[in-house]
């Protein structure tokens, strides 16, 4: 079974939630999927079984002996990334238009190493994560092999939880692909309840079944009544609503789950939905 | 002068500090979170003009087509298939690259185009506000940032990058001439406030740091400035006062202990920035 934790806004405290309900199930198999600000196996002391080079893209290579600078590359370059019959990585996007326009062959596409991946043994499982190189193209590549990597190590009846990335594009398309349930962690502003609703309009293209949490749900009561209301609307369960809690700033920064604070009231709502989640998932049939 | 204000870590403040400035400043604010863009939600502006964005994608004439498969071979992103008895086009992997309609040798692939995106500009007292806004389902938020970038006229802006350091932080930080990160005293923050500034350096641009609901103390991200010699411009103390008024999508500098925080804030990047 596969749970994947989004937000569409960012900060709204998706990794504190996977933390938590990962202690909470036990025995889960994680993947970090917010590829470029990875915080969740911060949390964990592990040891990496696995390190592989990430191919994820392709930039074009000019090769300056063959080049005679005509020029032609440049002008069928759709993305401006050569001027001066030299490339700039940042702009191009390895779609190799540039090599078969050369006349001398001069233009090859080369692999381009764009992340480390890891497989990090824990006390408390595995989790399948990466280092991305700072602007590096393609990450809904990247999630997808990070989900694909840790599939040998799931078995029958086992949860694998993913933590996603914000937004709406192709890295949290790819933590969605494929996936039983997605919980989405909101917050009650209004930019909160704008991003819900982009996600979750995403999130109905899939075979998925969408979980709403509401965070720090007092800070703005009325607010979550509005969401809350809109939930409803859509049929969707609100799971479970977390109080603000100080103690979660103090997890983060001593990097120990929530779940490790016995008098914190965030705790308890997460522990209640747990419970909550999983009567709606022993209720599914997969 | 065209300031990005990126974080790293999301939900740190980016839209907080970039409005704020905006409004402080009296220039112009450009929403390029486009996925999730959420800036006009405080600015408010009367939106004077709309347009789509389009990206284009082949299609292709089966009358033409001798089924040979070049296309699908040549394209590197997956976006041209051949299926049994036809050649079959996603074209939402579609990068638009013109590759497949060069090694077509029987001229079968044309382009046509449709829209992912759109552009809104508007204006809120003397602020040019403009945003882009990437349609849902759709996986690539590149061509709408260039797009709105490609569109500004030249003025001074404040640039609202969206979270995370990928190409769409990129496209943003390519267009600007200075930046700011804003990131908040966690070990969340930090973390990824590192991986902000390595992308920021590739750029060679002047850069600060801004810390939003700062405890007020000696922290982690104070002590990385200093021991980095990266200059903090400024912070912006955390309050349960300050969560109330964004989560009902007000503007903070319209509070006045608030307005004396921007106001210094704004002072102070002037002055580093020359402006």
């Amino acid at each position: 079974m596969v749970i994947s934790v989004l937000s569409g806004k960012g900060g709204t405290g998706k990794t504190t939630v996977v933390a938590a309900l990962s202690e909470l199930a036990k025995k889960v198999i994680k993947v970090d999927c917010d590829v470029d600000a990875p915080n969740l196996y911060l949390f964990y002391q592990g040891r990496d079984i696995e390190k592989k080079d990430f191919y994820g893209g392709k930039k074009a290579q000019i090769n300056g002996s063959l080049c005679i600078e005509c020029d032609i590359c440049e002008e069928v370059c759709k993305f401006g990334a050569i001027k001066n019959a030299m490339v700039d990585p940042f702009t191009c996007e390895g779609c190799g238009a540039c090599t078969i326009v050369c006349p001398r062959k001069a233009i090859s596409l080369e692999d381009e190493k764009t992340a480390d991946a890891f497989l990090t043994q824990t006390e408390k499982g595995i989790i399948s994560r990466a280092r991305m190189g700072v602007g590096s193209e393609g990450s809904g590549k990247l999630v997808t092999y990070l989900r694909r990597n840790v599939k040998r190590f799931e078995e029958d009846n086992g949860i694998t939880m993913i933590d996603g990335s914000p937004g709406i594009g192709c890295a949290v398309i790819a933590s969605i692909t494929d996936t039983n349930f997605v919980l989405i962690i909101t917050e009650p502003t209004k930019s909160g309840l704008g991003d819900l609703k982009r996600i979750l309009e995403l999130a109905e293209r899939f075979e998925t079944q969408v979980m709403v949490c509401i965070n720090k749900y007092d800070i703005n009561q009325e607010m979550s009544s509005q969401i809350e209301d809109f939930a409803k609307e859509q049929k969707l369960s609100v799971v479970g609503k977390i109080p603000f809690d100080k103690k979660v700033m103090e997890s983060v920064n001593s990097l120990r789950p929530i779940t490790e604070f016995r008098d914190s009231p965030a705790r308890k709502a997460i522990e209640e939905m747990w419970i909550c989640m999983n009567r709606i998932m022993t209720t599914k049939d997969f | 002068m065209k300031v990005a204000i990126l974080s790293g870590k999301g939900g740190t403040g980016k839209t907080t500090v970039s409005t704020n400035l905006a409004m402080t400043l009296g220039v112009s604010y450009v929403d390029c979170d486009v996925e999730e863009p959420n800036g006009f939600i405080f600015l408010n502006p009367s939106i004077q003009k709309c347009e789509d964005v389009f990206a284009e994608y082949p299609i292709i004439d089966r009358e033409k087509c001798e089924l040979c498969g070049a296309c699908a071979k040549v394209c590197q992103f997956h976006a041209l298939a051949k299926a049994g008895k036809e050649i079959v086009a996603f074209e939402k992997l579609c990068h638009d690259c013109g590759a497949c309609k060069l090694v077509c040798k029987t001229g079968a692939i044309a382009y046509t185009k449709r829209s992912i995106g759109k552009l809104e500009s508007g204006s809120v007292k003397d602020v040019n506000c403009y945003r882009g806004i990437l349609n849902v389902g759709e996986p690539m938020a590149v061509p709408v940032i260039r797009r709105l970038l490609g569109n500004l006229p030249e003025e001074d802006h404040f640039i609202d990058c969206p979270p995370g350091t990928s190409c769409n932080v990129e496209s943003a930080l390519k267009y600007a001439t200075a930046a700011i990160l804003v990131t908040e005293p966690s070990e969340f923050g930090l973390h990824d406030l590192k991986m902000a500034v390595e992308l920021v350096k590739l750029f060679k641009i002047p850069y600060g740091i801004i810390i939003n609901k700062d405890d007020e103390k000696e922290n982690i991200v104070k002590s990385y400035c200093r021991e980095n010699k990266i200059l903090l411009y400024g912070t912006v103390p955390y309050s349960m006062e300050a969560a109330a008024f964004y989560s009902k999508g007000m503007m903070l500098c319209d509070d006045e202990f608030h307005k004396r925080i921007f106001d210094q804030l704004a002072n102070k990047i002037k002055e580093a920035f020359a402006w």
